[in-house]
């Protein structure tokens, strides 16, 4: 059954009268995250071969970039929010508290008010990936400089500036939107939910390498995130230096999402659901576990999600309608499951 | 030695170290006492490198804090903190392995897990390695930070208030610990406590706080009179002996 994308995922319930040695093995970290690899596999292997209309070899080209932008966007997601939620010490944050997805959306708005919606569907896509990506690092950036390197060093203050900025950027989209004639605002709303489908290859292939050097950058950190798990006094009490360490951990993860948010849309809704699974599945509050553990969740939520989105309900929604549906539900299934513990 | 030379810092306009020149961290147990606002915590994380001094200069065993790396420091001074709260979902055995991170960077070796162990008997934890922290009681809980910070095999141990929530039980407890911990490891602890008459039983030396400013600086049985305490808390303190000890009265 496709029609739920959590199915696949969920653990094949152990028989009851021998649970010694699968339910071992199950409590590993590896076999979870080797489970939701297979799973993972099975909904690509679903989504490239499955419901092909004309030439098998057309239909895997376009799927196959889809599902390239998938992993590059699950990747961007899930990776970063799990290391903003560690830097934070905070697990109901995403990054788009430092106004990502409102930067992007407030560009768009700029650009169809002013040379209107014919201009902002012929503007040269690159240009404007370019300058989507350089003025969201740049914001979050400085605004990181600003209050977490100088004096000041406070993350909550950062985070409490980020929502109001933000705030201040949707209101201002907003009232811009407001007078746009209904047209335009119909382009420019189109363009504001997420799409995974058939992006640009120049941008795809950018936003991957972009995505690979942060990931480069963060892996060699992932015991390092684990200290800082512990707070910034324990962490600096154990020689971490917490300040070189959370600039870089931040500036990668900021490259990465804006990275990835120029070239599908807003994507950061599924971050939370996302990491908060992962916590959940990965059994283990290493990092080792839940960054790949993240990032393959991303992937089911994506593929599963698209695949209900093309496959039952014939393109009648958004994704991101698809994914907080059912992973919502299945979060909260997690939590309240849970709940004694 | 923990020295520091005229250390000042300040936040805003009050000067919460005021020109502190002192040396810190011989054998044995140095208490550090004081009323709230004393600035004990702040010297803390100026020594921890949690704080920036705006003045002077803060060195252990000759290596100047706010230079060396972070990483080299570690392996010398182990800081515990007051509230000690984790996010993470971690057991007893995860925290004290943390405690090797500043020699291993997180690859536990052979030799970290043997210290790890004997942390873990050490606190008398072998049968709660696998338990979640926040499983534990608050003593329990205690223990196993101080389990963590033994795992760093540091000369110097600072311990910001670790007797916070205890109950009696739990604080003699600890206290004895802390005592063995510093005869029969060597660890030269450094411990801010509120009960003078805990830091009089346990500490070899007390340095007193007040206003930002070291009041008192001697071995233990010489802060413990009526005078120079009532100096220190700014309250009447009765000091009598008990046992060829001295307790110190101050509940009026």
């Amino acid at each position: 059954m496709l029609t739920d994308p959590t199915a696949t995922v969920r653990p094949a319930p152990a028989p009851a009268p021998a649970p010694s040695r699968l339910a071992a093995a199950w409590a590993q970290p590896w076999a979870r995250l080797a489970a939701l690899g297979g799973a993972v596999l099975a909904l690509t292997a679903v989504y490239l071969f499955s419901d092909v209309p004309g030439s098998l070899s057309f239909a895997l080209e376009i799927r196959s970039r889809t599902v390239l932008a998938m992993l590059v966007v699950s990747t961007a997601v899930g990776v970063s929010t799990v290391v903003f939620h560690t830097i934070t010490q905070n697990r109901i944050l995403t990054p788009s508290i430092m106004g990502f997805d409102a930067f992007y959306v407030l560009i768009s708005t700029v650009i169809v008010f002013f040379s209107g919606s014919a201009a902002f569907l012929a503007f040269d896509q690159l240009t404007l990936w370019l300058v989507q990506v350089v003025v969201m690092v740049a914001f979050s950036v400085l605004l990181f400089t600003w209050l977490f390197g100088g004096k000041r060093r406070s993350i909550h203050l950062m985070l409490l500036v980020g929502i109001v900025l933000g705030t201040f950027f949707r209101s201002f989209t907003e009232w811009m939107q407001r007078m746009l004639d209904p047209l335009d605002f119909q382009v420019l709303s189109d363009a504001m939910f997420a799409s995974v489908t058939r992006p640009d290859e120049t941008l795809l292939a950018l936003t991957a390498v972009l995505v690979t050097c942060a990931c480069a950058a963060i892996v060699p950190l992932r015991r390092t995130l684990d200290v800082l798990a512990l707070g910034q006094p324990a962490a600096v009490g154990l020689g971490v230096d917490h300040r070189r360490v959370v600039m870089v951990l931040f500036c990668a993860v900021s490259v990465m999402i804006a990275a990835s948010t120029a070239l599908v849309g807003p994507i950061l809704f599924f971050g939370l659901i996302v990491a908060n699974l992962a916590y959940s599945w990965a059994g283990s509050f290493r990092h080792v576990w839940t960054l790949p553990t993240a990032v393959l969740l991303g992937m089911v939520c994506l593929l599963g999600g698209q695949l209900v989105l093309e496959r039952v309900f014939g393109y009648g929604g958004t994704l991101s309608t698809v994914i907080d549906f059912a992973g919502g539900l299945f979060f909260l299934y997690l939590v309240l499951r849970k709940g004694a513990r | 030695m923990i020295a520091l030379e005229n250390v000042s810092k300040r936040y805003g306009s009050s000067t919460v170290v005021d020109d502190v020149s002192i040396a810190l961290g011989d054998e044995g147990v140095t208490a550090l006492i004081g009323p709230n606002g004393a600035g004990k915590s702040t010297l803390f994380g100026l020594v921890g490198r949690l704080l920036k001094p705006d003045g002077g200069r803060v060195t252990v065993d000759g290596m100047d804090v706010a230079t060396t790396a972070s990483s080299t420091l570690a392996t010398t001074l182990a800081v515990l903190r007051q509230d000690n709260h984790v996010a993470a979902r971690l057991t007893v055995r995860d925290l004290v392995e943390f405690g090797r991170f500043p020699h291993s960077r997180g690859r536990l070796t052979v030799d970290d897990r043997d210290h790890v162990e004997r942390a873990l008997s050490y606190l008398d934890l072998d049968d709660y390695r696998t338990r979640f922290l926040d499983e534990l009681s608050g003593g329990q809980r205690q223990r196993a930070f101080i389990a963590m910070v033994l795992a760093q095999d540091t000369k110097y141990v600072l311990l910001d208030e670790p007797l916070n929530n205890l109950d009696l039980r739990h604080m003699a407890e600890i206290m004895r610990l802390i005592r063995r911990m510093a005869d029969e490891l060597g660890k030269r602890i450094v411990i801010v406590l509120h009960d003078i008459n805990v830091a009089a039983r346990y500490a070899d030396r007390i340095v007193a706080m007040r206003d930002g400013v070291v009041v008192a600086d001697a071995p233990a049985r010489e802060i413990m009179r009526p005078e120079v305490l009532g100096a220190v808390y700014d309250t009447p303190v009765d000091v009598r002996e008990i046992d060829g000890k001295p307790v110190a009265l101050y509940y009026g």
